[in-house]
């Protein structure tokens, strides 16, 4: 199949264009105060759309499916200060309970 | 003399505590891969790709859901140049990741080159979870070369598996892992106000987007409620961050 070689060659190097590019071009260069505050406050919408769109989007469609009611879990589970694995662990389970039940 | 060598002990002690609790968050997202890595593995598979094309697209491409797409788009008989700007534009968020690592990656040029193949979701997440730049390079290093060496693993045992991974990972609820693993890793900043906005604007906005645009963009227009609190303004402090605040995103070190 040389498509898939052709095409991961490809995809291989623009992406790694994509990562390499700030920490090679930009370096450590102190960025404007407004561009920091903007750098600063992104990993939390960033979390928080990969986290919502991981849950909600099958595809191109929006579901609330056993995964919705996982995440919840978690939700609950982070809010009584359950360590990392364990809101991982609750959050499968729920999940799967869910689905098991229909 | 001894009062220095004290405060010399304390935080050398404060640093192996930093760096104790990275590595068990690196340790949870990378565990929190593994399922992906088996369906990734046997995707490939069924869409006809070999054992070795797989690990190449994981050890080269090195991001889960471009890899997805790529291997979906090439299964179903698309164009290479399809599979490839799919893969790409599910990677743009990857350069904003590598703005916010990048003044804790400094070093020599091909010490930065070689870190940056690790610049995905875990790793900036894990790495953007500290403050000090030496303990958010640990922090990124820890997630990401977990995480790539899991993926390959996972890559490979998908594939062997091929046929039933898929059902199974359903069948365990695997695959809310993921996106239990981000919500952990966002909690925190929550407690600040401008960041809960932040937070729920990001999400708001990449879900609407879902149904209307390509798969990516929807995480990367998440930025747009980032620029929209900047302009409001925000007199708390945006950032967990910064480190003239003294104060960290995580609560302290738990004692389990």
């Amino acid at each position: 199949m040389c498509d898939a070689r052709v095409g991961s060659f490809v995809l291989a190097t623009g992406t790694y264009c994509l990562m390499a590019a700030a920490p090679l071009l930009l370096g450590a260069t102190e960025l404007p105060d407004r561009l920091r505050r903007f750098v600063d406050a992104a990993p939390a919408a960033l979390l928080a759309a990969l986290a919502a769109v991981a849950t909600f989007a099958a595809g191109d469609a929006l579901v609330i499916a056993a995964r919705a009611a996982g995440l919840l879990a978690a939700g609950i589970a982070l809010w009584r200060r359950a360590p990392f694995v364990l809101v991982v662990v609750i959050a499968s389970a729920v999940t799967a309970l869910f689905r098991a039940l229909g | 003399m001894r009062l220095a060598a004290s405060r010399l002990d304390d935080s050398g002690a404060a640093e192996a505590n930093a760096k104790r609790l990275l590595r068990r968050r690196a340790a949870s997202v990378t565990a929190a891969v593994a399922p992906f890595g088996i369906v990734f593995g046997a995707s490939a598979g069924t869409a006809g790709l070999s054992l070795v094309e797989a690990i190449g697209f994981s050890v080269f491409v090195f991001g889960g859901s471009s890899q997805f797409a790529a291997v979906e788009i090439l299964g179903d008989g698309g164009s290479v140049a399809a599979a490839a700007v799919a893969g790409l534009l599910l990677n743009v968020r990857s350069l904003a990741f590598g703005v916010l690592m990048a003044p804790a990656l400094a070093g020599a040029w091909w010490q930065r080159a070689g870190w940056s193949q690790l610049m995905i979701d875990e790793a900036t997440a894990v790495g953007t979870s500290i403050d000090t730049p030496a303990l958010r390079r640990y922090g990124y290093l820890a997630a990401g070369g977990g995480v790539f060496v899991v993926w390959n693993a996972t890559t490979v045992v998908g594939h062997v598996l091929s046929s039933e991974a898929g059902s199974l990972i359903e069948d365990l609820g695997l695959d809310a892992a993921g996106p239990a693993a981000f919500l952990a890793l966002l909690w925190p900043r929550l407690r600040r106000r401008p960041q809960l906005v932040v937070a729920l604007a990001g999400a708001a906005i990449a879900v609407g987007l879902v149904p209307l645009v390509a798969p990516g963009i929807p995480i990367l227009a998440s930025l747009i409620a980032v620029g929209v609190v900047a302009v409001i303004g925000d007199q708390e402090g945006a950032s967990c961050a910064t480190p003239a605040s003294g104060v960290s995103c995580w609560p302290p070190a738990p004692t389990a």
